[in-house]
């Protein structure tokens, strides 16, 4: 068996190469007659591009979910604000992401009838969003608990309010903390972004699918289409290491290694 | 605004649809964790003997499997395997020859970590009692190992349930699938997938809890 990278300066109307190949990396999609190489690029687009929406929800949900769950059960409100955090997080992990999808696509829009002009990149996206929110609120979680029981009760006796002793003694320190695990959620999330393919976002797992399908040339297809996520990945560990040196105050947090690659 | 009428939910269905995608993704559960654990801890062998010509294949193994989407993977199996052994091959068993291969990736990782969690005079006692290699894992350090690991293995087997429902990219009729053909089959697909949920969250929440009792009842007290 051998390999045929030719596959990809074919044509996807006709199946014969076409003479621009290489010229339609740089003019995406703008072809008459494009390519499979066109396809693919197109393809990685909407992985990026859900990736990176619903990685903009999942860490604003996150954040917040997961410092509410460590909010100190003082009064009635504090109460209510712990359980309802504590209940998001259980919802949104226990229910397996292509389910999530699922009803974002199919159901809740019957009962929120604005979410049916949304298209699928929007809804698969929050799907994405609020799932990965649960476990990056989890991180953030774990990330406030282990800083020192002193800085919150230092912070009290300064008359610092909740809110002024989050806003700027625990969360500054514990957003910092959370950096190596939540790299190895973002990569998840870029993986996790193939579920995409079930509501018909033309992503990479879906072009995957079709260019199998047409071309019979599957390996081919299914190396490059693995390289780009593995690549995607790799991008985000490193965008994530370049952010945890920039915000690494000298002298108090020890230098974590990098995440792991993934899960 | 949409009404919701569940009343089409009857035993009827149940037994018809989803008991046989239930099954199937509990045998998936089951088999993949169990074989898993098993190539998992293999693997984990490999990794920390030491031996170049072990460490590096294992560790590839592991960083491909766990730097691939498992869709990816899942597609990935269901083509060469066909390829290799020369004839198609049902979606069923290509779903279960892949989550083996995919958990033991994971479940590697686990079993290492368990292995490096054994403080280290355990081994060298046992070193120094005259034990071999093979001796010292089976009856000192793998034992404690695995009590550790035991929550761990949990979780992880309740995120491979979870991601049974993968296996929707191939076709394979599993829980999801079940609810999904019932809900096409009867014209409630909404109210079938909102079933499909809530039965998926009962077991996973359920399961959830039960780990975190076990939790504190194997831990090690030293």
């Amino acid at each position: 068996m051998s390999l045929d990278v030719g596959v990809f300066c074919k044509s996807t109307l006709d199946g014969e190469v076409v003479d621009h190949c290489f010229s339609a990396l740089f003019g995406l999609g703008q072809n008459a007659d494009p390519s499979y190489l066109d396809w693919l690029m197109k393809a990685w687009g909407w992985t990026l591009a859900v990736a990176g929406l619903s990685l903009i929800i999942a860490i604003i949900l996150g954040a917040f979910m997961g410092t509410l769950r460590t909010l100190p059960v003082t009064n009635g409100m504090n109460r209510v604000l712990v359980r309802f955090s504590t209940m998001w997080v259980e919802l949104f992990r226990n229910i397996p992401i292509l389910v999530q999808v699922f009803l974002w696509y199919h159901v809740i829009p019957a009962f929120i009838l604005p979410l049916k002009a949304l298209p699928s990149y929007w809804l698969v996206s929050i799907a994405l969003g609020f799932f990965t929110s649960a476990r990056i609120a989890e991180q953030v979680r774990a990330g406030i608990q282990a800083l020192p029981s002193g800085q919150q009760m230092a912070a009290t006796a300064l008359g610092l309010t909740t809110f002024q002793s989050y806003r700027y003694i625990i969360l500054p320190m514990a957003l910092r903390i959370v950096i190596p695990p939540l790299t190895s959620e973002c990569m998840n999330l870029v993986k996790n972004s193939s579920v995409a393919f079930a509501v018909s976002v033309p992503e990479l797992t879906l072009f995957a699918m079709q260019a199998q399908e047409e071309t019979s040339r599957g390996v081919e297809i299914y190396l490059a289409v693995t390289f780009l996520y593995a690549l995607s990945a790799f991008t985000v560990n490193r965008v994530m290491s370049l952010i945890e040196r920039r915000t690494r105050i000298p002298g108090f947090i020890t230098a974590s290694s990098d995440a792991v690659l993934a899960h | 605004m949409f009404s919701l009428d569940l009343s089409f939910y009857n035993w009827e269905l149940f037994t018809n649809y989803i008991l046989k995608g239930f099954l199937f993704s509990v045998q998936l559960t089951l088999i993949a964790t169990v074989g898993g654990i098993v190539f998992g801890t293999a693997l984990a062998l490999m990794r920390l003997s030491g031996r170049s010509a072990l460490v590096y294949p294992a560790t590839f193994y592991v960083n491909t499997m766990r730097s691939i989407p498992l869709v990816m993977v899942i597609l990935w199996f269901f083509l060469l395997i066909p390829m290799l052994i020369g004839q198609p091959i049902g979606a069923d068993l290509s779903a279960t020859i892949t989550f083996i291969a995919f958990e033991a990736a994971f479940f590697s990782e686990i079993v290492r970590a368990g292995i490096q969690s054994v403080p280290r005079g355990q081994g060298f006692a046992a070193e120094a009692l005259g034990m071999t290699y093979g001796q010292n894992m089976r009856f000192i350090v793998l034992p404690q190992a695995f009590r550790n690991m035991i929550p761990v293995f949990m979780t992880q087997t309740i995120i491979l349930f979870q991601d049974t429902s993968l296996v929707y990219a191939i076709g394979a009729y599993d829980l999801l699938k079940g609810f999904e053909i019932a809900g096409k089959n009867y014209g409630r697909p909404i109210e079938t997938y909102i079933l499909a949920a809530f039965t998926y969250f009962i077991i996973c929440f359920s399961l959830s809890k039960i780990v975190r009792k076990i939790q504190f009842k194997v831990a090690i007290i030293r």
